[in-house]
């Protein structure tokens, strides 16, 4: 446990709020990457999902991209990336690697937050004489939103833990510590650093988890126990689907 | 071309992969088994057990790896440190599997086999299993896809797979050897879940095919579970 205690001494250090990389600048800079990341990742992957679960067009081609972006290393898609787009312009390289490792969860997450309605709550809002876009809007939208929450709850914890392999490429955030831990042999940065990630990935989890608990609208849980969704749906975006149990 | 100048390279460092990959994939399932049957059984246990699965699984890999070693007392440079990890994130995605998978059993076929007089194990294992098998199924395949993936970080603390293709591309400056390391492991992933969904039709004839499987499944799961949020 002494590994430990020298871990916290690094971290409540007086050094780390001093020099080039502080402490609460890294921490910073991890937000702000993931962020960024999944809110350009959610302005595509929302509008494209709603369609997809309010037209049931295209959901083949969206359960194949949702489950198998699992297999893609996301270490090695980075990496690509910059090569591709020159080791000059890391940072843009590793946003296009971020988004395109938060979209497709964003993307399940909108699609069957829609999809997994009742049948008839649509046909009632269609007999009572709402539009395509009323119906859309004001009933799939709402009831669909804690499992879009979900999605991009897994997007977010996705983009965390990449953006700390990011440091490899100089990138900053979290990861800095531990890359450059590792080839300096110091164990007390790299377990510190590892501990505020944690804490980080836990507080960010915690914070969509209420958030999805939040959003659940009144007349739902009015009316009955639960939300409109099994568990196994909401199970399903938060920790996948295998790569084309898509006919469902 | 660099891939055909490499092929032996390439290939090495596949099958490193693949032994890297299997020992976590099998023993994620031979302990979410038992995990996922007492998260199943015990309803207290069940809350307790799915939140610990979910923190765990929260944790970011390079994290994780610097974590486990002082609590294991192994080095952070081991291969054993790489086996633990991706098996925790095995677990943490199929004893929740496992734990939906026996629930999503009905009710009326267990009460069956204790009537015709089969005790607790035989019943667990010539029925509650092999009936949950498609949905446990499920989540062995997303876990092995994951891990998969997950073991070319593994080079971040010198555990060679085709994760060493990325590092040693990046410096090299090939793109086609990163795109390499990239497409193999993407391939591997699919050849085993492929794998996986074969072996299971082969073990699990009585799992309905393709077209409304899921929605079988899903139905199912739909029914028992609607009313036991997480």
């Amino acid at each position: 446990m002494n590994l430990f205690a020298d871990a916290l001494a690094w971290l409540f250090s007086p050094e780390r709020l001093t020099g080039s990389n502080t402490l609460p600048q890294l921490i910073g800079e991890h937000l702000f990457y993931t962020f960024v990341s999944v809110a350009i990742a959610a302005l595509i992957a929302v509008p494209v999902g709603y369609v997809i679960g309010h037209t049931g067009r295209g959901r083949e081609i969206a359960v194949r991209i949702a489950g198998g972006a699992r297999a893609l290393p996301s270490f090695g898609l980075i990496l690509l990336l910059v090569l591709v787009i020159g080791v000059t312009r890391k940072p843009e390289a590793a946003f296009i690697a971020f988004v395109l490792l938060a979209i497709p969860s964003i993307l399940a997450g909108a699609y069957s937050g829609i999809e997994a309605l009742d049948d008839r709550v649509i046909d009632a809002a269609r007999a009572l004489g709402m539009t395509e876009w009323q119906i859309l809007l004001r009933v799939e939208a709402p009831l669909g939103l804690p499992l879009l929450i979900g999605g991009l709850r897994a997007a977010t914890l996705q983009v965390v833990a990449t953006v700390t392999l990011a440091a490899y490429i100089d990138l900053g955030g979290l990861g800095l510590p531990i890359i450059k831990g590792l080839a300096l042999r110091q164990f007390d940065q790299m377990l510190g650093a590892a501990l505020v990630i944690v804490i980080l990935a836990l507080v960010l989890d915690g914070l969509f988890a209420l958030i999805q608990h939040f959003v659940v609208p009144r007349g739902v849980t009015a009316g009955r126990p639960q939300e409109p969704h099994t568990a196994s749906s909401r199970r399903s975006v938060v920790m996948g689907t295998p790569i084309e149990d898509g006919n469902g | 071309m660099w891939v055909l100048d490499n092929l032996d390279l390439i290939g090495k460092l596949t099958l490193e992969h693949l032994r890297l990959s299997i020992p976590p994939i099998v023993l994620g399932f031979v302990i979410s088994i038992p995990l996922g049957w007492v998260a199943y059984r015990f309803r207290p246990i069940r809350g307790l057990l799915l939140s610990v699965a979910g923190i765990l699984y929260t944790i970011p890999s390079l994290a994780l790896f610097v974590i486990l070693p002082p609590l294991l007392g192994i080095s952070v440079l081991s291969e054993l440190n790489v086996t633990v990890a991706l098996t925790i994130y095995a677990v943490a995605i199929m004893s929740r599997a496992v734990a939906d998978a026996l629930a999503s059993v009905d009710p009326d076929i267990r009460q069956s086999a204790t009537a015709v007089g089969y005790g607790q194990w035989r019943q667990f294992w010539a029925v509650e299993f092999p009936l949950a098998g498609p949905v446990i199924l499920a989540g062995l395949r997303v876990a092995a896809v994951s891990t998969i993936s997950l073991v070319t970080v593994g080079i971040l603390i010198g555990v060679e797979s085709l994760g060493y293709l990325f590092t040693n591309g990046l410096q090299r400056r090939i793109v086609a050897e990163v795109l390499t390391g990239v497409v193999m492991t993407v391939v591997i992933a699919l050849v085993v879940d492929y794998l996986l969904v074969v072996l299971g039709r082969v073990l699990m004839p009585w799992a309905p095919r393709k077209h409304g499987r899921s929605k079988t499944v899903r139905s199912a799961a739909l029914q028992t579970l609607a009313g036991s949020a997480p």
